[in-house]
């Protein structure tokens, strides 16, 4: 188990390793840097900013100034917002972002995952058509189209809800929340009915059945529990479908969080920005995809003893 | 009497595809949208980009001109729509043909050759699956310095990884059946077995799996021009048509309806088919 956890850390540490470089070169072999944009300075200002941020140096040694301040976790100042650095841009960001983030996974979960059992348990009747109606719609209607939609008609036609912004509490929640996870309830609820309808024909529930059982804790106890493994594999990819989300969430709702900062920090060319943001991406993604093998291996004995 | 030949496995299942009607009418309607974008244009005496300052802003109107409007710089919004749709599906199948190519080749590589190779191979799939694959894809198009190629590139080089990974596990296996075994013994080299053995083996996954990537890469061109990373103005595509759309919905609402409607129809039209592929061509999945 331990020897599992060092190995998945290790491969990760290797992966952000490889993210940094990357996107450090990526980034600077770009063309126009951060001060190219602005309205026109003398060169020598200009060059006098250039070294104040370290721009003057060769690119190696930029480079290991940067991984010399990350070992000491420290992301650089912003290049974009004078006098912050980035580690506080990603703190102020990342409250709005997580908790978007972390309320579109429950609803998502709860809703895809009951849409999936209804559709299994009701096969070609009514209500599957339904859910599965629902599963296409979340699939092929981008959120940057059902964003404004919702928008328009909840925000300005009805006036129920704002239309944007972080100023109203959960009032101001509910539509981002709601549009990113329409996608993923639509992924959540396909993969339910399927390894529902799956697991149903196991043999284990066979056995459960003629044991007396009665059906409700069957389908409780030994059918859900084979049944969400699936589900439980996406949740890994679904956080990087979060984040993504987030990003176009974050834009079209006007929140201010990461997923905003990013894209603005990459048109802006704010290279420690960028970077730093790419790296809690990435190490997000890693942390979540690491826990889902570790609750699949939980939930799933064949997993654990199989190899 | 013609004498009947039995049917190939490929059109045993081009016959059960064709039995899907959902999956026939969404090829249909994609055809209709195919030519509609490609050969629309061409019935307008104006292009998209072309103002028409006798008509800014006009509404919807079918005695004009200008069918469904035109937008603030008086361009025609029917025509924008269509060319952007020439930009949008020409990515999108050029992306997906080109991810789907590259990752066949890989995985077809890695799967067949094994050992050491395959090792290494498989490890840069599992470093690069780790990255935030948006991030990955803003990042090389800011790279690229916008526009389709840099677009095409960046998505492309996101997207081979699912493919190479599944034609890798099915190459695996195909190396140990004996008509390889049996062509190697002949003297048939590496790379000639790869190409017409492997290769030509692994298509009916790939077909399955390449029609969900067309979709995505739609989706993700979409998703940097409506953010304002990918195609960039005058030049029109569905994304940053939307975008434009978004910004002045709440008078005029049909800026945003237009390019989003057939962006949903067409990524609509792209499921169902991929479903039906899937059906017709995966025995396990049924």
């Amino acid at each position: 188990m331990l020897r599992f956890i060092g190995k998945r850390l290790w491969d990760g540490g290797l992966t952000l390793a490889a993210l940094v470089t990357l996107t450090f070169f990526v980034m600077r072999l770009a063309p126009g840097g951060p001060f190219s944009r602005s309205r026109k300075i003398s060169p020598e200002v200009l060059a006098n900013i250039q070294a104040a941020f370290h721009l003057d140096e060769p690119v190696w040694k930029q480079f290991a100034r940067y991984v010399w301040g990350l070992l000491h976790l420290d992301l650089g100042p912003s290049t974009r917002f004078r006098d912050y650095s980035v580690s506080d841009l990603i703190l102020s960001g990342l409250p709005y972002s997580l908790t978007i983030g972390f309320w579109a996974v429950v609803v998502a979960s709860l809703v895809g995952v009951s849409l999936g059992i209804i559709g299994a348990l009701r096969r070609n009747q009514p209500a599957d058509y339904l859910a599965g109606l629902i599963g296409v719609v979340g699939i092929a209607v981008p959120i940057f189209v059902i964003g404004p939609l919702c928008q328009l008609v909840f925000g300005l036609k009805l006036g129920w809800l704002p239309v944007g912004g972080s100023g109203q509490g959960w009032r101001s929640l509910v539509l981002p929340v709601l549009v990113l996870s329409l996608p993923n309830i639509a992924y959540i609820s396909r993969l339910t009915r399927s390894s529902m309808i799956e697991t149903l024909r196991e043999n284990y529930v066979r056995t459960a059945r003629a044991k007396g059982l009665g059906g409700g804790r069957v389908l409780r106890v030994h059918v859900l529990r084979g049944a969400l493994l699936p589900v439980v594999a996406y949740l890994g990819p679904a956080t990087a479908a979060i984040i993504t989300g987030s990003i176009l969430i974050e834009t079209v709702f006007a929140v201010p969080g990461i997923g905003r900062h990013f894209v603005d920090a990459a048109l802006n060319r704010d290279y420690p920005l960028v970077m730093g943001i790419t790296l809690l991406y990435g190490a997000l993604l890693i942390f979540f995809n690491i826990g889902t093998d570790l609750l699949r291996g939980w939930m799933d004995p064949r997993l654990r003893h199989g190899r | 009497m013609a004498v009947e030949r039995p049917l190939s496995t490929f059109q045993l299942q081009l016959r059960r595809f064709a039995q899907n009607r959902l999956a026939m009418l969404s090829v249909f309607v994609l055809a209709l949208i195919v030519l509609a974008c490609f050969f629309g244009p061409y019935a307008f005496p104006f292009d998209g980009e072309e103002a028409d300052f006798d008509y800014i802003g006009a509404p919807i109107d079918f005695s004009s001109p200008h069918l469904f409007g035109t937008d603030d710089f008086g361009r025609d919004l029917l025509v924008r729509v269509l060319e952007g749709g020439q930009v949008s599906l020409t990515i999108g199948f050029l992306g997906a043909l080109t991810a789907g190519g590259i990752g066949v080749l890989y995985g077809a590589i890695a799967g067949y050759v094994g050992g050491r190779l395959d090792g290494l191979m498989m490890r840069c799939i599992e470093i690069l699956y780790g990255f935030p694959y948006v991030i990955l894809v803003i990042l090389l198009s800011l790279l690229f310095g916008g526009g389709n190629v840099a677009l095409f590139a960046a998505i492309v080089f996101t997207l081979w990884l699912t493919p190479a990974v599944i034609v890798r596990a099915q190459a695996q296996s195909l190396a140990q059946r004996e008509f390889v075994q049996a062509a190697r013994a002949g003297g048939m080299t590496g790379p000639a077995i790869v190409l017409q053995h492997i290769v030509p083996n692994c298509m009916s996954t790939v077909i399955v799996y390449g029609s969900l990537l067309v979709p995505e890469v739609i989706l993700s061109e979409s998703f940097l021009s409506f953010l304002g990373i990918g195609i960039k103005e005058p030049q029109a595509s569905w994304g940053n048509l939307i975008q434009t759309g978004t910004s002045a919905m709440d008078t005029d609402l049909r800026l945003l309806l237009l390019p989003g409607a057939l962006l949903v129809a067409v990524l609509l039209c792209l499921n169902f088919i991929a479903d039906g592929l899937r059906d017709a061509f995966d025995p396990n999945d049924r």
